[in-house]
């Protein structure tokens, strides 16, 4: 029953259509996004014993915060442990393997939560959890890159927008279901936890059933590949753990780094930001709007700059990010200081736009400099940048601000120096993105290379 | 349809796929939209 998840049952027949693909991506992506929505359970978490208000032995929010970094510190982990295994053995595994480990994680944390017991709890969303998410996020993304070899950010950015969308189902969903089972005496997170875990099952299955491989040879109508590398774009591949050797890896390491550290602290601090910088014209009602928002063009900057890569190339686009990034981190003090709080939304939602579009243009550039045979096994080694990111933004931001307001600097104005060091940030970004040049030949593999086993169709 | 060596896409399945995701995502983009639209008010 379980060679049905071989890759070899996996490869496409002669007329199934690719567009195909992009929902399966989809069904994994916009499940494994619920992770950024995680925090609607904070609150009521606090409450378990107390119901109306948290008791001296309800979880601390200071405590249920390491759910959400422990799984994010997983994600990173297993996408660049599991990367290997995720491409060699194809997407349907892969995608199998996450649902399980995401709807187990959701039953291990209900079991966590109707026996009070935190650690189940890191140990089911958190652990489990969050080696669904780095095993999820790889898999769909480097299939659709071989289903796509025409218009590769495109195809990954449309199922990296469902990981950026997946929280706008997840947040009224999980409130929703938490009222139908809550009750006087009893808050329904676990009740909620195990219908999530049922829905998300049922749909990253459908997922892997849909998902295909192309057979080897395959190529789009009317799409005839490149005979020789053109400028960055390279028509060999390189190995996995001879891509770690490139100096290209890690100078496209640092740029999502940078780009994601730029965009992250800032993402987490929307909120209190606004209205501390427009005391008065910001309302606590009007920032969540602010922060909904910029989730949205969160979203959306994923497919939009993804699908703009295929036109201006990849390089190009990082270098818009770097620039355009740099002008705007250094025009919200102004945006600040003259009160204009469209020139302050209007700057974040264009460098949010790009936060999300770093995320979704990154596979399609390590495809450009290490080909498509193990770009997925590549990007998950690539994801670490990502976990690095989410530790330094928010602190960056954090302390940054609590120095100054500690040493008397009025609230208004205590983002300011943060700003300028993102916009620096953005320049070391500019620099590292200037040095990426073709990948040396010397690490390409050869065309008789037994390395690994053969990823059947991946030559598309 | 589905034979040994051929295995047709109809537009139903295209259209069945898309709107399996597609039907969610919208309505959460919208709950999205609507909470957005308080920065505005």
């Amino acid at each position: 029953m379980l060679s049905f998840l071989d890759r070899s049952h996996t490869i496409a027949k002669p007329g199934f259509s690719r567009w195909m693909v992009p929902p399966a991506a989809l069904c994994v992506h916009l499940c494994i996004g619920q992770a950024y929505a995680f925090s609607v359970f904070n609150l009521p978490m606090t409450k378990l014993l107390g119901i109306t208000k948290s008791t001296p032995a309800d979880w601390k929010l200071t405590e249920l915060g390491w759910i959400f970094s422990i799984a994010i510190f997983f994600l990173g982990v297993s996408s660049a442990v599991f990367g290997r295994w995720v491409e060699e053995g194809g997407p349907r595994r892969a995608m199998f393997t996450a649902a399980l480990c995401w709807a187990g994680g959701f039953f291990v944390s209900a079991i966590g939560v109707y026996a009070h017991n935190l650690w189940l709890i890191y140990l089911g969303y958190g652990v489990l959890g969050g080696i669904a998410l780095g095993i999820g996020y790889i898999s769909p993304v480097s299939t659709l890159i071989k289903w796509f070899p025409d218009r590769p950010g495109m195809a990954t950015g449309m199922a990296i927008m469902g990981f950026g969308g997946g929280a706008f189902i997840a947040s009224p969903l999980s409130v929703w279901l938490m009222s139908k089972f809550s009750t006087a005496t009893h808050i329904g997170v676990a009740e909620t936890f195990i219908v999530l875990g049922i829905v998300y099952f049922f749909f990253m299955i459908v997922g892997s059933v849909i998902v295909r491989v192309p057979a080897p040879g395959w190529r789009p109508a009317g799409y005839t590949p490149p005979v020789a590398a053109r400028g960055l774009i390279t028509n060999n591949d390189v190995f996995v753990y001879d891509a770690l050797k490139t100096p290209q890896f890690w100078l496209i390491w640092w740029i999502l780094c940078l780009n994601v550290t730029a965009g992250i602290g800032v993402l987490g601090q929307a909120s209190a930001m606004s209205q501390e910088m427009f005391p008065g014209h910001i309302t606590p009602v009007a920032a969540a709007g602010f922060v909904g928002l910029m989730s949205l063009f969160n979203m959306g900057g994923r497919f939009f700059w993804a699908s703009t890569s295929d036109y201006i190339g990849r390089r190009n686009t990082y270098f818009v990010f770097m620039v355009l990034g740099f002008l705007l981190y250094c025009t919200v003090p102004y945006t600040g200081a003259v009160g204009s709080v469209v020139g302050f939304v209007c700057c974040f939602l264009v460098i949010i736009s790009m936060y999300g579009g770093g995320f979704a243009t990154v596979p399609a550039y390590l495809r450009d400099m290490f080909g498509t045979r193990y770009v997925g096994a590549i990007h998950g080694l690539l994801l670490t940048a990502w976990s690095m990111a989410g530790i330094f933004g928010p602190a960056l931001v954090n302390y940054i601000r609590e120095y100054n307001v500690t040493h008397g600097v009025p609230k208004a104005q205590a983002y300011n120096t943060t700003m300028y060091i993102m916009a620096g940030l953005l320049v070391i970004g500019f620099i590292c993105n200037f040095f990426v040049k073709a990948v040396d030949a010397r690490h390409h593999m050869a065309a008789d290379d037994t390395r690994g086993k053969e990823p059947v169709g991946a030559e598309a | 349809m589905t034979t040994a060596n051929h295995e047709d896409t109809t537009t139903l399945q295209l259209a069945l796929a898309w709107g399996f995701v597609g039907i969610p995502l919208a309505w959460g983009v919208i709950q999205t939209l609507i909470n957005a639209m308080k920065l505005f008010h």
